[in-house]
């Protein structure tokens, strides 16, 4: 199954409803800023899968310093390449829309600060994390002193079993006594 | 080696790869594995704790009791699996074949709740749909982030909770009266006894008004304005007699004035709850948490380059300050006694001359009040203008006070050394006070005037010569302030904020560098809707419309606000997060209702209402029409409205009270020790786990030997579940042939 030429069936409709937590106004205004990316020969292909490039032009991604991680994590191809079809789409959304769980939130917020995907944070994915959060340039990154005792202060808040890396659990832990987590994780068309 | 292996050893280096690791069930519930779920991966149905397993049937244990607990607990739905959305149509289809094997009973139970379910979401999207001003927060939001998100939603907040106190006044108390000569109803009023303190001499203009006079009235409440619903003493009118029922038109208006109050405390106190669902069980300021700040500081809802690039800068600047803070910690905590002492009197000094500076100000508030009252009550009409300054000149004094304190406590704070943090909110809880309090000092000034006879005591209970309906000139007052507050708000964003930002923009002289760009400065924007609010919630006993005055005021503040934001400002260096936004913008907003109450119950209960106008002209004072009413109910009524408001009755509540706070605080201090021995406990395991796989690898290392099954089977028996299932599942040789007697001695 997948999304026919331009119209969404309304079976489908009613099915994504039930599978994400996007209502169908979001539905129906997802697929038409999906087929928008879309040329005129893949718009007749079903199932069509959008490489990473052309995603990254949509504004609600193109200022974000995780653009890159959100393509990879929600992506389903096999080679890895951060292209999405229009189901991934639809999860991307539905990850990052306003009712979905704080479970969900913190599952994907802990795939994406996972650059390495080893299943744990450690200090590197840390480090990649401030960097990107604070810029890329040099005179935009903290020193390394300054690295170096944030991430002391991340472990120490959020590592519980004191192993060095902040695990699914202490992240989830962590985030559940963040009061700013759920209305910033959040992304609307 | 494969880079998946999580497990250190002392950080020096990793442990090889031993497949053995990759089986623990901790381990397996970290990694993703996206095409796992082809055998259609049942998952643990529990609705806390850890979202476990993507990981296939590769280990399976025990497949019957996880089929069970599924079944036993509530399902979680099909799209808070955190999976593609492959996996979850075939996580859907699973089910429904299951539910289609259960009795007929629990399936028309699921699909009942299914339905209720898809009902509740379709309500609250309808719901969100009607919320005012969509989609211009939305580009706020796209622009700024959420912190200054938070202004304009509470704004928000603030024009519904006006409305719907409006509402209130509207429905019990001036409806009833404008339906009158609608219905066969006729209404009673205690006329004019011809006592001294009924008289109302008539304040309306009479013979040829000019044009300009109107203007006056409207912007102070004068004039034709007196004479009309907008205030306390245009309700004549005592009781309505309806065809079926009598209308206690003074009993409505006092309880109408309660309940907006009680109201606005409990949806204030709502509000911030949901927002502030956190139990202290540490005793961590979490909004200043690093974690809160790394993991949730960035707002994936900007779109705007610019604003993308502002926040960065604005998090590193925050992110330095904060661990800057740090070593200032340590450096107060390394101060002399001398340094201390020295500090201390320093302080003592600043604040002194902090409480001075506050009590000039009040008393030119008080003196200004006077004047203008004497000046209005005088009726020399001089010119045009010079008429509006004296009515104004209460609020433009206060309002000049409430513009220059703020810099001069920002000065001062930074010779009283105190922490960044600590000197931000200090400088806040000054402002906060010297606001709020003003509208008290004004308020006091005018009831020292209405309490003030040439002879004591007054006949009346108030000075009836000169105010003969007091409660309305308090409530001209307070529409004054509200409209002068409303017309600064406007004029500073079109006189000055609009020529800075030419200024900026087009010239690059030196005075464009010293003004720099404007920035929007979330906690005094709040001040001033704060302080709007508490004039709302005092003037609304005395001017019934005003709450409509202030949503509408609050509307056109919205577009005000937002168009400033848009052009002319940048957000501040310093960013304002949204959470802790919230709980700021509701604290003041509370403590300015528990300002408001208090010049209400003054007024309600201790002055003595006007004889002359108003709903309350048969009593002494508003107060006491409840006690007549009360006694005017049948006999057991009134014994058990007696018996709730006895002494015996409060005490009894009070201890009760206060038991179940120690109960609390007692419960919450044992949560803190078991967390706390909890975690120790969860080090020690971890502890105990990488010594245990240390232990295991040199002995590989030192006799690796393909496993006969059945020694692994007896070893298995003492150790924990998990192991067994290795034993059962796992073909390639991790297990020791012989313990070797030695290694467990090994470190």
């Amino acid at each position: 199954m997948g999304t026919t030429a331009s119209q969404l069936g309304k079976e489908l409709l009613s099915e994504y409803q039930e599978l994400t937590f996007l209502t169908k106004q979001e539905i129906l205004l997802a697929h038409k800023r999906f087929t928008e990316l879309l040329t005129r020969e893949e718009k007749d292909i079903p199932n069509v899968r959008v490489p990473m490039e052309r995603i990254l032009t949509l504004p609600e991604l193109k200022s974000n310093p995780f653009r890159k991680r959100i393509c990879y994590v929600f992506s389903t191809s096999e080679h890895k390449d951060g292209s999405l079809t229009f189901e991934d789409f639809l999860d991307l959304l539905s990850a990052f829309s306003d009712s979905a769980t704080m479970e969900i939130k913190s599952h994907y917020a802990f795939r994406i600060f996972d650059f390495d995907d080893d299943g744990t944070l450690d200090s590197d994915d840390l480090q990649k994390l401030v960097n990107c959060l604070t810029g890329e340039t040099d005179d935009t990154q903290l020193t390394f002193e300054e690295m170096k005792q944030l991430i002391s202060n991340i472990l120490e808040e959020s590592d519980i079993d004191k192993d060095g890396t902040v695990n699914l659990s202490e992240f989830q832990h962590v985030i559940s006594r963040s009061p700013d987590f759920v209305s910033s994780f959040k992304i609307v068309l | 080696m494969e880079v998946d292996s999580v497990f250190y050893t002392d950080r020096s280096g990793r442990v090889t790869s031993n497949p053995l690791l990759d089986q623990l069930p901790s381990y397996q519930s970290l990694l993703y594995r996206r095409k796992s779920s082809s055998s259609g991966s049942k998952r643990r149905g529990s609705s806390r704790g850890r979202i476990g397993s993507s990981g296939s049937g590769k280990w399976a244990v025990n497949t019957a009791t996880r089929h069970e607990d599924n079944q036993r607990t509530e399902q979680r739905a099909v799209r808070e699996l955190p999976k593609c959305m492959e996996d979850k149509r075939r996580e859907k289809e699973q089910r429904l074949v299951e539910a289609r094997k259960l009795s007929s009973w629990s399936q028309w139970r699921q699909s009942t709740r299914r339905y209720l379910k898809r009902l509740r979401q379709d309500t609250q999207e309808w719901m969100s749909s009607l919320k005012l001003w969509r989609g211009d927060i939305h580009a706020i939001e796209g622009t700024f982030g959420t912190g200054i998100l938070s202004y304009f939603s509470f704004l928000r907040f603030l024009v519904l909770l006006n409305f719907i106190i409006f509402l209130l006044m509207f429905s019990f108390v001036i409806l009833p009266i404008i339906i009158i000569p609608h219905t066969s109803a006729n209404k009673t009023y205690k006329q004019d006894d011809g006592s001294v303190c009924s008289q109302y001499p008539s304040s309306s203009r009479r013979g040829l008004v000019i044009f300009h006079e109107h203007i006056t009235d409207l912007l102070s409440g004068g004039g034709f304005l007196e004479q009309t619903y907008l205030f306390y003493g245009f309700y004549k009118v005592d009781e309505i007699n309806f065809p079926n029922f009598k209308y206690n038109v003074p009993l409505a208006y006092l309880l109408v004035t309660v309940a907006y109050l009680i109201l606005s405390l409990i949806w204030i106190v709502k509000r911030s709850a949901t927002g502030f669902k956190q139990n202290l069980v540490q005793d961590v300021d979490r909004f200043q948490s690093f974690c809160n700040k790394i993991f949730s500081g960035w707002d994936f809802c900007i779109t705007n380059e610019n604003a993308a690039r502002l926040k960065r800068s604005s998090l590193l600047y925050e992110l330095r300050t904060d661990l800057e803070e740090e070593r200032i910690k340590q450096k107060i905590a390394d101060r002399t006694q001398k340094e201390k002492c020295r500090i201390y009197v320093i302080r003592l000094i600043l604040n002194l001359f902090v409480i001075g500076v506050l009590a000039a100000c009040f008393y030119s508030i008080y003196v200004a009040t006077i004047f203008s009252q004497k000046a209005q009550l005088d009726n020399k009409k001089e010119n045009f203008i010079v008429d509006l300054i004296y009515e104004y000149l209460p609020s433009i004094v206060i309002t000049l006070a409430n513009f220059i304190t703020p810099l001069l406590f920002s000065v001062i704070i930074n010779f009283e050394d105190y922490s960044p943090a600590f000197e931000i909110r200090f400088t806040l809880m000054r402002c906060v006070f010297m606001r709020l309090t003003s509208i008290g000092v004004l308020l006091f000034s005018l009831w020292s005037q209405i309490t003030k006879c040439k002879e004591e005591p007054c006949i009346c209970g108030y000075n009836h010569l000169l105010y003969s309906c007091w409660e309305t000139r308090v409530g001209q007052e307070m529409y004054k302030l509200a409209i002068f507050d409303f017309i600064i708000i406007f004029a500073v964003t079109v006189f000055v904020e609009f020529p800075r930002k030419l200024i900026v923009q087009h010239c690059d002289c030196g005075l464009a560098k010293w003004v720099g760009q404007q920035e929007f400065a979330i906690p005094q924007n709040v001040l001033e809707i704060v302080y709007g609010q508490t004039i709302c919630w005092i003037g609304t006993f005395f001017c019934p419309m005003l709450p409509a005055v202030c949503t509408i005021k609050y509307f056109f503040i919205f577009y005000i606000k937002k168009v400033s934001l848009m052009n002319n400002c940048r957000p501040a260096t310093r960013p304002f997060r949204a959470s802790s936004s919230n709980f700021f913008f509701l604290g003041v907003l509370l403590i300015g209702l528990v300002l408001a109450c208090l010049p209400v119950i003054v007024s309600v209960a201790q002055i003595n209402c006007s004889k002359a106008c108003g709903p309350f002209v048969r009593y002494n004072t508003s107060w006491e029409v409840l006690p007549n009413t009360i006694s005017e109910l049948p006999d057991e009524a009134q014994k058990l409205v007696y018996a709730i408001s006895s002494e015996a009755f409060a005490v009894c509540l009070f201890v009760f009270t206060c038991l179940a706070m120690f109960y609390v605080i007692a419960l919450a201090g044992a949560y803190k020790r078991v967390i706390h021995q909890l975690r120790d406990q969860l080090i020690l395991e971890g502890r105990d786990k990488r010594f245990l796989i240390q232990k295991l690898c040199q002995s590989q290392r030192s006799s690796p030997v393909k496993a006969p099954t059945s020694i692994a089977q007896s070893r298995s028996g003492r150790s924990p579940s998990y192991h067994t299932s290795f034993a059962n599942n796992f073909n390639e040789g991790v297990f020791l042939a012989q313990p070797p007697p030695d290694s467990s001695t090994h470190v």
